[in-house]
């Protein structure tokens, strides 16, 4: 079957399972469009992008499949960039397609030519130029195959216009992915599992670190099975939660940074760390030199490139956690850690005092107070999609999730402006599940204009605006280690309220603490998308904090009585 | 300083790929060599980089993340074959030209080219075996210098052949388009 370039490219993605695409068109890929428009692929018009990263980077977070973005040669491609590191750093399987200008003026500065393979070479899993109409199926197949097997990430598919437009012979059976024949390693070193073993058998005070590669490896039943075996505590990373269900005794919470401080004192006493899937992020350790003294360390992991980078192990199972996980369990002796699991609530001590939930209404509207109501209403069922910053953590810390998938954030970039798109990504995989956006006055306004996308697409999204009227986070960093002199932090915002409004979309705005629920009960009933706005304690900070450098335990607590002044409108 | 091998698809972009990689794990490269192999759709490079174990470890493990690259080891510490080629320009008169023709037949070196007022000389072998002979040849004159960098292999049954066992691609292909 002979067919132009853009058709194969529009039969291929549909023969791979894509039904959404997130993009934007312009001049360079204009002939893939005009394809599309014949196809039963659905696309979504997005404001901008980095959007159309984003969403496709929530999309793929939420359904565990690959998330298709496009755009144009030029600033469309570039426009990307953000969203491609956003994906690259968190492992999530997006595949990018951008339009390139003919393969004749390559090189040649043209209009809106620039050289997007070289510009996403240290952002992307792997990226290709593909200059023959032939070539692209075969190309996109492997992308496809490339974005998801191992350790996921972004492939980046340049193609330029005249592939676009040329035609070729079109036959599925003859443009199977041909990568380069790789080393098959043996990961399985008898070694290193049996230290593993004698490690897991003698602990007296192990603990788990549990990270996002259990839901990109699918582990979460072989994790479960693990953990009950050897009656485990488990601590999560950011991208862990939801691996292993928040409600469970033997769930500890969030470690690192703004980890609870019997999470983090639990790691700096254990005399075992079992790290699985995860890369010890400088957030989580904090102080490499202090950082679990006492411990031995096991770490589970896919990546070879990740073992003894940050901390150096004394077993290191490199593979997929899942397979990993499940030739461990038979081998464990089922052990009494409960006198450590007793120590482990001992040392929870005076935090669920400390904790905001537990102190007098003082009237004034706390954002943790905001998270937790929600928490309650959607009973943890909703897929929540948080940007980056204070929010964030209280999101982490009040909102407990229970399944996998359901809380999508950007880690290890920390993007601002990542929520809304991601959100959008997140309702197309998941249409029937509620999607809550939690996000910042600062965040949301980087990325706002994708309000139109929402409507435009009639699609039914929750948007909570954690407000504060500063980048807080930022502000935080400032009253604790700049001597609060808040630089470039306080931040103006529109009228959200009437913002939403001005897009056709519900908004409501929410002062105090008693129109928390009742608006957020209103939002839910609602079948469209609703906006609220939380005027939240402006100068309010995330506790517990590791300062960035510091030792582990050395966090600041939380204080014994709220704050309850509101910063001057000055 | 570490020694790595890697074999690599032979096509345009790999090297700006390996290099990249390099220069991204913030690990400097003292020198990097390719070539083709035997079989002309794979390359093979030595690369010589200023770090510990645990750099080449994570250079090595990075390596073999990149989608053209077959397969790379870290070969520092086994017994091993250098070789390094330097093209050397040195002043030469009719009164220093015994002495230098002296050095250079010491070092098993050899002129491939006479001119009235210079020799070049052509040294091949191990590193150091370089160095010594630049060293003595700086104080006649050096007036231009060329060098290949390291090639380096194992040595006897200490094989290391590039993979031609092709991943199941089609396997992992149905396993993409299974959305969970």
């Amino acid at each position: 079957m002979k067919l132009t370039g853009a058709e194969i490219l529009c039969e291929t993605l549909t023969r791979l399972g894509v039904r959404q695409i997130f993009g934007y068109p312009g001049g360079a890929i204009l002939p893939v469009y005009d394809a599309l428009g014949k196809s039963k692929l659905h696309h979504i018009l997005v404001r901008h992008e980095q959007g159309a990263t984003h969403m496709a980077d929530g999309y793929a977070r939420a359904s565990g499949g690959v998330g298709v973005a496009m755009a144009t040669s030029g600033p469309g491609a570039t426009n990307m960039v953000t969203g491609i590191a956003t994906a690259m750093l968190d492992s999530s399987p997006v595949v990018c397609i951008t339009g390139q200008v003919s393969s004749k003026v390559l090189g040649s500065d043209a209009f809106q030519e620039i050289d997007i393979t070289g510009i996403t070479m240290p952002i992307t899993k792997h990226n290709v130029v593909v200059t023959h109409a032939g070539d692209i199926a075969r190309t996109l197949r492997e992308a496809f195959v490339i974005a998801k097997s191992g350790r996921p990430g972004p492939v980046l598919v340049d193609v330029t216009k005249d592939a676009q437009q040329a035609t070729a012979e079109f036959e599925w059976d003859a443009c199977t992915p041909k990568l380069p024949p790789k080393r098959i390693r043996n990961n399985h070193d008898q070694a290193e599992f049996d230290r593993a073993i004698e490690l897991l058998n003698t602990a007296k005070r192990p603990v788990i670190l549990a990270g996002r590669g259990i839901m990109l490896s699918n582990a979460m039943q072989a994790f479960e099975k693990f953990v009950r075996v050897g009656n485990y505590p488990v601590a999560m990373t950011l991208l862990g939660i939801g691996c292993f269900p928040a409600k469970d005794p033997l769930n500890l919470g969030m470690m690192g940074m703004h980890g609870e401080a019997w999470v983090n004192n639990a790691i700096q006493e254990a005399d075992l760390l079992i790290a699985v899937g995860m890369r010890f992020d400088d957030r989580v350790t904090g102080d490499l030199r202090t950082y679990a003294k006492n411990a031995r360390k096991i770490h589970i992991e896919i990546d070879r490139a990740e073992i003894n980078k940050n901390v150096k192990v004394d077993a290191a199972l490199v593979g997929d956690a899942r397979e990993v996980l499940e030739s461990l369990t038979p081998h464990i002796e089922t052990p009494d850690h409960s006198a450590w699991i007793r120590h482990i609530n001992e040392l929870k001590g005076d935090s669920a005092v400390r904790d905001i939930q537990s102190l007098p209404d003082t009237g004034h509207l706390y954002a943790a107070h905001v998270i937790n109501d929600l928490w309650k209403e959607t009973r943890g069922e909703a897929i929540v999609v948080t940007d980056v910053g204070q929010h964030q953590m209280w999101e982490a810390q009040y909102y407990h999730h229970d399944r996998p998938r359901t809380l999508i954030t950007s880690g290890g970039l920390g993007t601002m402006g990542f929520a809304l798109p991601a959100g959008i990504g997140a309702k197309f995989a998941k249409p029937d599940s509620e999607v809550w956006v939690v996000v910042g006055d600062g965040g949301f306004q980087m990325t706002m204009s994708e309000l139109a996308t929402i409507v435009q697409e009639k699609i039914n999204v929750k948007i909570a605006i954690i407000n504060n009227g500063y980048l807080g986070m930022v502000r935080q960093w400032q009253e604790f280690f700049y001597d609060k002199r808040y630089v470039a932090t306080p931040l103006v915002a529109p009228d959200f309220v009437a913002l939403a409004n001005a897009f056709g979309i519900r908004a409501e705005r929410i002062t105090k603490r008693t129109e928390v629920t009742p608006g957020i009960r209103a939002a839910r009933e609602a079948a469209e998308t609703v906006l609220l706005d939380f005027r939240v304690e402006q100068e309010d900070s995330v506790f517990p904090m590791v300062p960035a450098g510091a030792s582990l335990h050395d966090m600041i607590r939380r204080p014994h009585t709220p704050l309850v002044e509101t910063a001057s409108d000055a | 300083m570490q020694t790595l091998v890697a074999y690599v698809e032979n096509k345009p972009g790999v090297l700006n790929r390996v290099s990249s990689l390099a220069r991204r794990l913030a690990i400097n490269i003292d020198s990097l060599t390719v070539g083709p192999t035997e079989n002309e759709e794979i390359a093979r490079m030595t690369i010589v980089a200023h770090t510990d174990e645990r750099g080449a470890h994570r250079l090595e493990a990075s390596l073999e993340k990149l989608v053209d690259v077959l397969l790379a080891e870290n070969i520092s510490g086994r017994a091993l074959l250098e070789r390094d080629l330097a093209l050397i320009k040195v002043a030469a008169d009719q009164q220093n030209r015994p002495h230098l023709m002296e050095l250079i037949k010491v070092f098993r070196a050899r002129v491939v080219d006479v001119a009235p007022e210079s020799l070049i000389i052509e040294v091949s072998g191990a590193v150091d075996k370089i160095d010594g002979l630049l060293e003595v040849l700086r104080p006649f004159g050096v007036l231009e210098m060329a060098r290949t960098g390291r090639i380096s292999m194992t040595r006897g049954n200490d094989l290391l052949r590039p993979p031609l066992l092709d991943i199941e691609s089609a396997a992992v292909e149905s396993e993409v388009s299974k959305v969970k």
